[in-house]
């Protein structure tokens, strides 16, 4: 398989609560690529993240990053976290409280490797004056930076991050956001960005993959002309008496229509469609 | 001498058990914590039986199973020229299974207590399981560590009946403070008796203080 593409494809049963149901994705990801991960939360975004980062050892299927098996059920080839190549931002940023920020990053350079990188990504990360505090000293936004910070010391191929600003505010989070943007180029990162917020999406991921109940719904590129959110492909089943079907995924979704807003689309035809609320949408003019 | 000798004894052997506990503790309460098995709560009863158990039925029991005439004793006896009965390693031994939960339950609960991507984030970060608990987990939980080694010491400072059934009462071997208050009661040497008892007293609020003091400043970092 190609070098630059990584590839998973793989099942999981997961347990949320009392109910049980069955994690089933299969989606590829481009080297250099910011790909997001969006969907209700209980959907199964963060065991596919953790299924990457190699924390769900009981995942069946096949997961190949840039032509290195990570995980192969059907050959019991199973690479820990150690041995790959991944930085993992978590969502309660999981800093160590017993070391200071200068020791946090330090802990995770690689034996007698120099500490020139870790003042490299201080530096990047505007974190040098708060090198000597303590994670329960910082801000919410601080350690955020500490634990982006942090995940790049090993150099990492794959970065995860899992609904990394959702705990900031709004002027936080654009601003980490640059940050985000800066590494992933800085670093030629590939990137996989777990989050619920579509201008988040919007600004930073070149194509969004949407779950809902352990499955992939929906694809998407989030366009720049859409303000609002971004867009889904989905497959048009046809309008009757004012109410406008297509199928996203598996699933059916409806809305009211007028007549001369779908007049000219063909059932079985690929539409843009932008979703409203969980179970409405809107159609869009196709993008380019 | 007697008073001082039986002073000694009683601290050599809670300063002796509540090593093995630590060394024996850590790995057991790390396993428990993180466990998913369907033994787990079997595990738990079995580490907490010492707690709710008259410890005259431990005492009891070891008596039987290292007794000379038992096989596992016999055994002991002609394989190490090990004997377990009224000796100081049957003490520590008794006294190891006594004090296990005031070890286990603590650090138990400190690990579970610890945000649970801590160990995660290590590994993901090339650390293997070793280095996450020696310099992740364990400086974490270092109230847990303390709670447990000062329990695991006065507990074993102040136990008795485990003590009487499988070490009884021999002068600078198996007599420790607790069972020379019982004897010199008996004899009705209360004087006697007081100076073990106030020494007890005194030695176990000043080590208890000492704790709490250190305790204190020793998590600058975590407010629990």
């Amino acid at each position: 398989m190609d070098k630059l593409v990584s590839s998973l494809n793989c099942t999981l049963h997961l347990r949320d609560g009392q109910r049980s149901f069955e994690l089933d994705v299969d989606f590829h990801l481009a080297a250099g690529e910011l790909l997001a991960l969006s969907g209700p939360s209980g959907s199964g975004k963060t065991s596919v993240l953790r299924i990457l980062a190699g924390l769900e050892s009981r995942a069946k299927g096949r997961l190949v990053f840039q032509g290195q098996v990570w995980q192969d059920h059907a050959q019991q080839i199973f690479l820990p976290p150690q041995q790959r190549s991944i930085g993992v931002v978590f969502q309660d940023y999981a800093l160590f409280p017993n070391m200071n920020v200068r020791q946090n990053l330090h802990f995770a350079l690689f034996k007698h490797e120099s500490t020139a990188l870790i003042d490299e990504l201080l530096d990047v990360m505007d974190l040098q004056d708060l090198a000597r505090a303590f994670p329960r000293e910082l801000s919410g936004g601080q350690q955020q930076r500490v634990a982006l910070a942090r995940a790049l010391v090993r150099r990492p191929k794959l970065l995860l991050l899992d609904e990394p600003l959702s705990a900031l505010d709004t002027q936080m989070r654009e601003h980490l956001q640059q940050y985000i943007q800066e590494l992933h180029k800085r670093y030629a990162l590939t990137t996989l960005l777990i989050s619920h917020h579509p201008e988040e999406i919007q600004r930073l991921a070149q194509r969004v993959l949407v779950m809902e109940k352990g499955k992939i719904v929906g694809e998407a590129i989030p366009a720049e002309e859409s303000k609002k959110g971004f867009q889904l492909r989905a497959i048009w089943m046809g309008a009757v008496d004012g109410m406008a079907q297509v199928q996203l995924g598996e699933n059916m979704l409806r809305t009211v229509v007028k007549e001369n807003e779908v007049f000219e689309i063909q059932v079985g035809q690929v539409v843009w469609i932008r979703m409203l609320s969980k179970d409405e949408f809107e159609i869009l003019p196709e993008i380019t | 001498m007697d008073f001082i000798n039986t002073l000694l004894l009683t601290l050599r052997l809670a300063a002796i058990t509540t090593i093995i506990l630590l060394v024996l503790g850590i790995p057991i309460a790390y396993r428990l914590a993180y466990s998913r098995s369907a033994w787990k709560p079997i595990l738990e009863a079995l580490v907490s039986l010492p707690l709710v158990l008259p410890p005259t039925v431990i005492g009891f029991y070891l008596l039987l199973a290292f007794s000379p005439n038992s096989g596992l004793g016999q055994w002991l006896q002609e394989t190490f020229d090990l004997r377990l009965v009224f000796t100081f390693g049957g003490l520590v031994l008794g006294s190891v299974i006594y004090s296990f939960p005031f070890m286990v339950q603590p650090l138990q609960s400190g690990f579970e207590h610890l945000p649970a991507h801590l160990a995660e984030a290590s590994y993901t970060l090339g650390k293997s399981s070793w280095t996450t608990l020696w310099r992740v987990l364990l400086p974490n939980i270092r109230p847990a560590l303390l709670s447990g080694l000062v329990l695991s010491f006065a507990h074993t400072v102040g136990e008795f009946g485990v003590v009487l059934m499988i070490g009884g009462n021999i002068p600078g071997v198996t007599r420790v403070a607790s069972i020379a208050i019982y004897d010199e009661v008996e004899a009705l040497n209360f004087g006697e008796a007081n100076r073990y008892a106030l020494t007890l007293v005194l030695l176990t609020f000043v080590f208890l203080a000492l704790f709490f003091r250190y305790n204190r400043r020793s998590q600058p970092w975590i407010s629990w």
